[in-house]
């Protein structure tokens, strides 16, 4: 028991520990490092509607990319502080999620994941065609930001914006440990097993379902400001199906209800992309797809399953052995 | 309609297409009633039991708990008011032990659910109810084993203490003992037994001689009418009913 | 006036076909084997990338189309041994994440072979000529798509109806329990039917290289319209499949031609709004007929 309780400290200190290790160890590749807090804060957002509360959805993107317009375009029209225009994404991004999911969380399955596949295309076309709000092919540029509290700047150095990205991971990653081991947690994951056995015990379901994706839309939509100050750029790719799939293979690769799940797996997908991308530009989709089919078909937790499914085998093959 | 009924209906109607499932169904249950409905197969009971819970929405009539309406309401709101019921099939959270199983419908009940703070002292509280319940249903040794590892007759009762556990007025139990093997059957109709003669059970069943143990009351569905109604006795004298069954005469 | 009604008529019929021949396969796997396959568009992909590289090679372009449809019939062969059959046991949310990572493969395989540009498919000049159809001269090939699709779409209707294979395959969508206990060998089924669905995809993706340009990008940004032929059709059914694709076809070209800046999301929000009001589709998922 205790040495569970040390593994267990030791699990939720290292990644944090490694992530302001990095900072350290590696000045130089400060945009890297970055990219992987957001797409882990990404990954998180994901997590906790399809993860736990089972909402098949592959529009999570749609989030991402209107959190990473709207700060852009928030510094860029209204005002150049960062965190009010961080504020502003995630307020509309929430809002977003509570209008989409209000229309579509009543269905399941197929019908769903095609309503999120449709509202991802619809935001992702009018973004292609809207060029005059979102410069289109070209993206966002020059996007100037205020230091924050006046005195961490954005710069090219990477410094403060890996440091903002690290802080608010840590934010929400609070915010979501919470959750789900609270008994609201405990009613969603009842609710992903059966939810007609928790409609059978009074739980309002659509209730739950419809709070847990605004806040999943919220944290995706952080994560895409977070992307936008960070960059300073804002691309059609964010709004993109290929960035929703990617994320949910990120979030299988790691392992869901793990909520450490999205670190790993954001940090693999991220380092095969930073290397298969030196080889060849788009050998990172081949190798990525090939580990989601066999973590789907071999692994049913995920690489963070990697450990736990090992020992089980290491103790069968000592029964066997004794026999 | 009378308001010292625990539930009342009348004049249920529902049909799909041309496929009549519902017709003209009058039901009462008084406060403690036991009444069991029975019915050749196809007869349109389950469907009864989910227009009386709001999983299916009626053509026609009206459901009253307790002399409210229950019109428009969802399940869950149903469930809220009093009105619980059991599956036919186990609609149970399998990765979950037992005793969870039943605290967290303990904690939707006591409205902790939805909390995204407090837990801990609450929840304890919870699993306390749920040990003492499991231990009423005297399956408490399963307490700490997953569903899916329990055995049916096991998961049968779990069913119906977490029924049990949300504080029922009136609980419809859907063939408490299908599917059990018939060595465990026996602890399932002794549970039946112990339920509190408060609450107005109606009970699903197929099996004659746990109708006879436990109703005081049967009701007859056939083709979605109800073809009779009365004590046990005059319903087994009832040649309708023996034809219904038989298929001796049409009916 | 007439003559505009018409061009959008046979844009969208042609553009209908082709969306009906990739999505037959894909309503009859999902309808018939209950396996949510978002790796359909990466078949009919396939089979477009197959067809221009022989093509682009000098190959007779017929030959080259059908020899398309045969290589993605046998991937597709391969696909299900190796991934869909531990998926028809499976949930939906693995069948998604599969068939996610193998547009993912598909998609890095195509482009690391072929590049990321649009890949052509090289047609006889014969058919890249304008006809003229008595009010204004319109491309060959649309027509020759149109007529292919009626063709190819009459014999499968034809097989479906009145072949043993067809009756078969309407058992076992209807009932495969039962189907079963009847006797039908409802797995080899499955599989038979899987693997006409990818060559029958495969043929709809080389046929259809011009409207649907052939691109890495290809699998992911088709399959909604392939769903949505599905889903609106009704899963399983092959009549709703060719009303869908006929309707999306036409509806799509119409928005191209009328409201062009708007014309894709706009299609996108109407097919949101038609899932909200019939999501079970405009065909309610049945039998195959």
């Amino acid at each position: 028991m205790r040495r569970a309780r040390v593994v267990a400290a030791i699990g939720h200190v290292l990644p944090w520990a490694i992530a302001v290790a990095y900072f350290f160890a590696a000045p130089a590749d400060l945009d890297f490092g970055t990219q992987v807090v957001i797409w882990v804060l990404f990954a998180m957002s994901l997590d906790l509607a399809l993860g736990y509360a089972g909402i098949l959805t592959l529009g999570q993107a749609a989030f991402f990319g209107l959190g990473a317009y709207t700060a852009g375009l928030f510094a860029i029209h209204l005002s150049p502080d960062p965190l009010l225009g961080h504020l502003a994404a995630v307020g509309v991004t929430a809002l977003f999620g509570t209008l989409t999911g209000a229309m579509i969380l009543h269905t399941t399955g197929v019908t769903l994941l095609m309503l999120t596949l449709a509202i991802v295309s619809v935001l992702s076309q009018y973004a292609n065609q809207a060029t005059d709000l979102t410069g289109g092919d070209n993206g966002l540029q020059g996007i100037r930001l205020d230091p924050i509290f006046g005195v961490f700047e954005f710069n090219i150095f990477g410094r403060t914006a890996y440091f903002y990205a690290l802080v608010v991971l840590f934010g929400w990653f609070v915010l979501a440990w919470r959750i789900v081991h609270s008994p609201f947690g405990r009613s969603l994951d009842g609710i992903r097993q059966n939810p007609h056995r928790m409609r059978a015990i009074g739980t309002p379901v659509w209730w739950r379902l419809l709070a847990i994706y605004t806040i999943s839309a919220a944290m995706a939509g952080s994560a895409g400001a977070v992307s936008a100050h960070a960059t300073r750029f804002v691309g059609l790719s964010v709004l993109d199906l290929l960035t929703s799939g990617t994320v949910t293979v990120a979030l299988i690769l790691g392992g869901t209800r793990r909520l450490y799940g999205g670190f790993i797996g954001a940090t693999i997908y991220l380092v095969v992309q930073d290397y298969s991308a030196k080889i060849s530009p788009f050998l990172w989709e081949f190798v990525v797809g090939g580990l989601l089919i066999a973590t789907v078909l071999l692994l049913q937790g995920g690489l963070l399953d990697l450990g736990p499914a090992v020992l089980r085998l290491r103790d069968r093959w000592q029964a066997g052995q004794r026999k | 309609m009378s308001t010292a009924q625990a539930l009342s209906v009348r004049g249920l109607a529902k049909r799909f297409g041309a496929l009549v499932v519902a017709q003209e169904i009058d039901l009462d249950l008084a406060p403690g009633a036991r009444v069991a409905l029975i019915g050749p197969n196809g007869a349109g009971k389950t469907t009864f039991v989910n227009l009386l819970t709001g999983f299916l929405e009626p053509d026609g009539g009206r459901i009253e708990l307790s002399g409210e309406s229950l019109q428009g309401l969802r399940p869950e709101q149903r469930v809220r008011r009093g009105l619980v019921r059991t599956h036919q099939i186990n609609q149970l959270l399998a990765d979950n032990t037992a005793r969870d199983n039943l605290a967290i419908a303990i904690a939707e009940r006591d409205r902790h659910a939805w909390r995204l703070f407090r837990f801990g002292r609450q929840w304890g509280r919870c699993r306390e109810e749920a040990q003492q319940r499991l231990e009423e249903m005297e399956t408490a040794a399963t307490a700490d084993r997953r569903v899916l590892e329990l055995p049916y007759g096991e998961q049968r009762l779990l069913e119906i203490a977490i029924a049990l556990s949300l504080r029922p007025r009136v609980l419809l139990l859907d063939e408490p003992a299908a599917g059990v093997p018939s060595h465990e059957t026996e602890v399932i109709h002794q549970a039946l037994d112990r339920l509190p003669a408060d609450i107005a059970i109606l009970i699903i069943e197929h099996h004659m001689g746990v109708v006879f143990r436990f109703a005081r009351e049967i009701v007859v569905l056939a083709q979605g009418r109800v073809l009779a109604r009365g004590s046990p006795a005059a319903i087994s004298a009832d040649p309708r009913v023996r034809a219904v069954y038989l298929g001796k005469s049409p009916v | 006036m007439l003559s505009f009604g018409l061009t959008v008529l046979l844009d969208g019929v042609s553009y209908g076909m082709i969306l009906f021949l990739i999505s037959v396969g894909l309503t009859v796997t999902m309808g018939l084997m209950r396996v949510v396959n978002l790796a359909h568009g990466a078949f009919a992909m396939i089979g477009g990338y197959v067809a221009g590289y022989l093509t682009q090679r000098g190959w007779d372009f017929y030959l080259a189309v059908l020899a398309a449809a045969a290589v993605t019939a046998v991937i597709g062969a391969a696909a299900e041994r190796t991934i869909y059959r531990p998926l028809y046991r499976k949930g939906e949310l693995a069948q998604v994440l599969l068939t996610v990572g193998f547009v993912f493969v598909a998609t890095g395989a195509v482009s690391e072979v072929f590049g990321a540009f649009p890949y052509p498919v090289v047609l006889p000049a014969y058919l890249t000529r304008p006809i003229d159809i008595g009010f204004r001269e319109y491309p060959a090939y649309r027509l020759f798509q149109i007529a292919s699709g009626a063709v190819i779409a009459l014999v499968l209707w034809l097989l479906l109806d009145n072949s043993l294979y067809g009756a078969r395959l309407r058992a076992a969508v209807d009932n495969p329990r039962m189907a079963r206990a009847v006797g039908i060998n409802v797995s080899l089924l499955f599989t038979g039917t899987f693997i006409i669905g990818c060559g029958l995809a495969g043929l709809g993706g080389a046929l259809g290289a011009g409207i649907l340009s052939l691109e890495p990008a290809y699998a992911l940004k088709y399959v909604v319209l392939f769903l949505v032929v599905v889903i609106v059709g009704g899963e399983g059914s092959f009549e709703g499949s060719f009303v869908a694709a006929m309707a999306l076809g036409i509806i799509d070209t119409l928005g191209k031609y009328f409201v062009a800046q708007a014309a894709p999301y706009l299609l996108y929000t109407a097919v949101f709004a038609l899932l909200l009001w019939r999501p079970k589709g405009l065909v309610p998922p049945r039998s195959l007929a």
